[in-house]
């Protein structure tokens, strides 16, 4: 195949012990034997890991958080865009979709510039959110478990009947769970998620089983470009993959299609599953973007994220069918070394040109 | 949607040291030389006293142990899905 060179820009390259995507993202298009192009990365702080891992990113730039609002991103990008051509994002960090998914509006900044995306809408990214789950559960038919949506204190008093007995998982509206035994501690996590979250929180039955995702990628018209179901095989204190498996289990694929059916899912999203006891797989949610662990797909052959760089430039991308069970990823947590001029470059001028000084400076001083 | 046992044990991926793959559940684990044979007679539908007749042929081993040590590994196949409740009898 040979086709231009692409420009990717890709964000979240935040790889700590609760890693974005984004390092993830780049590194399987860097993999990738037909891709020739340049990746941008876009980070919201000069000590996000990525930035200093050589040969991943060709350039750098801080972008502003999306509590800076749209119009402060909307110039960053244009700016961006002048100096190194950006043929599309993938934008990999749920708070920073709203933005994206405005700027990709027909008739917005990313059309005029010419950049490409391969978002869901706005109505989609709310119909996944925790909230909603439940809805999201009939409208799939895939089972989920008992959810309820609290917006009071008082609410939280008509917990712990037969329908939704103790445990129970309090939930942020974004992020965060904490499991409840009683009421007085689902008082205690209802008032720590309302403060860092807000409203409304979420109160859910406690599962047992085992944790399995999927990342997929739908083509927005009903149809899935290709999905790896993984099977958590290490989990880090916060709960997060730090090893897994792909696995060969039909029923994923089964459940992955019927989301993309029912929704119309246009882009890449993280389908989390608990597998209980009598072997039902329940829906725990659904994530908007790549999961950290996305490498694995290329790994296990489809990789998705260069399928949806393809995807997000126009260019025609085949479904992929199948993948290698069997394929396992392992974390690493290593040191690296960065240098004064990196650090400044990306701190004073919010950006960072590779090659600047690729080797490693370990000479004696 | 549940996968049936039979199309599960024909999935495992075995190899030659023991080391056992599920490739829907994604559990490995391992088996001795003995299991080996097991899981291999079960793969050809061989019922329980076929396979008792090949432990004694390939390992030498006789009376009520040898019994319970196979029943002991075919509950532990069943728990994990592998085996039908009937799969060896």
């Amino acid at each position: 195949m040979s086709e231009r060179p692409l420009t990717i820009g890709v964000t979240a390259l935040n790889a700590t012990d609760n890693p974005g995507p984004g390092v993830a993202v780049a590194r399987a298009l860097r993999d990738h034997p037909d891709f020739k192009g340049r990746i941008v990365g876009l980070s919201y702080d000069a000590m996000d890991p990525g930035i200093y891992a050589r040969d991943l990113c060709d350039d750098l730039y801080i972008i502003p958080y999306p509590s800076q609002g749209l119009a402060a991103l909307s110039d960053r990008i244009r700016q961006i865009h002048e100096e190194v051509a950006l043929d599309a994002i993938i934008p990999n960090v749920d708070a920073e979709l709203p933005s994206f998914i405005r700027l990709a509006e027909p008739g917005g900044l990313l059309e005029e510039l010419g950049i490409g995306t391969f978002l869901p809408s706005q109505e989609l990214l709310e119909l996944r959110s925790k909230a909603q789950l439940e809805a999201l559960g009939e409208r799939t038919e895939i089972a989920t478990p008992k959810t309820r949506v609290l917006t009071s204190v008082d609410d939280l008093y008509e917990l712990g009947d037969d329908e939704l007995p103790y445990p129970l998982w309090i939930k942020g509206v974004y992020y965060g769970a904490k499991l409840a035994r009683s009421v007085d501690e689902a008082r205690l996590h209802y008032h720590a998620m309302v403060a860092q979250w807000g409203l409304p929180v979420i109160a859910q039955a406690s599962v047992s089983g085992e944790e399995i995702d999927i990342v997929a990628v739908g083509d927005g018209e009903g149809g899935m470009i290709g999905a790896v179901p993984m099977k958590k095989t290490v989990l880090t204190d916060k709960g997060k993959a730090w090893a897994g498996i792909t696995i060969g289990d039909p029923a994923l694929l089964e459940i992955a299609r019927r989301f993309f059916t029912a929704t119309r899912w246009r882009g890449p999203c993280e389908i989390e599953l608990l597998k209980d006891k009598e072997g039902v797989h329940q829906l725990l949610e659904v994530n908007p973007r790549f999961p950290a662990w996305c490498y694995l797909s290329a790994g296990a052959g489809q990789n998705l994220p260069y399928a949806v760089a393809r995807l997000a430039c126009g260019l025609p991308t085949p479904p992929r069918r199948d993948y290698t069970v069997g394929t396992m990823f392992v974390r690493i947590a290593i040191d690296q070394i960065a240098t004064l001029d990196q650090l400044q470059a990306i701190t004073t001028a919010g950006e960072l040109h590779y090659p600047l000084s690729r080797e490693e400076p370990h000479d004696e001083p | 949607m549940t996968t049936p046992p039979d199309d599960r044990l024909r999935e495992l991926a075995i190899s030659d040291t023991g080391f056992v793959f599920d490739p829907y559940s994604g559990a490995t684990f391992t088996v001795n030389p003995s299991g080996l044979v097991i899981l291999e007679a079960l793969r050809r539908r061989a019922d329980r006293d076929a396979i008792l007749d090949l432990l004694h042929e390939r390992f030498d081993v006789h009376g009520e142990d040898l019994e319970r040590d196979l029943d002991e590994f075919l509950h532990l196949l069943r728990h994990h899905g592998l085996i039908a409740e009937e799969g060896a009898s």
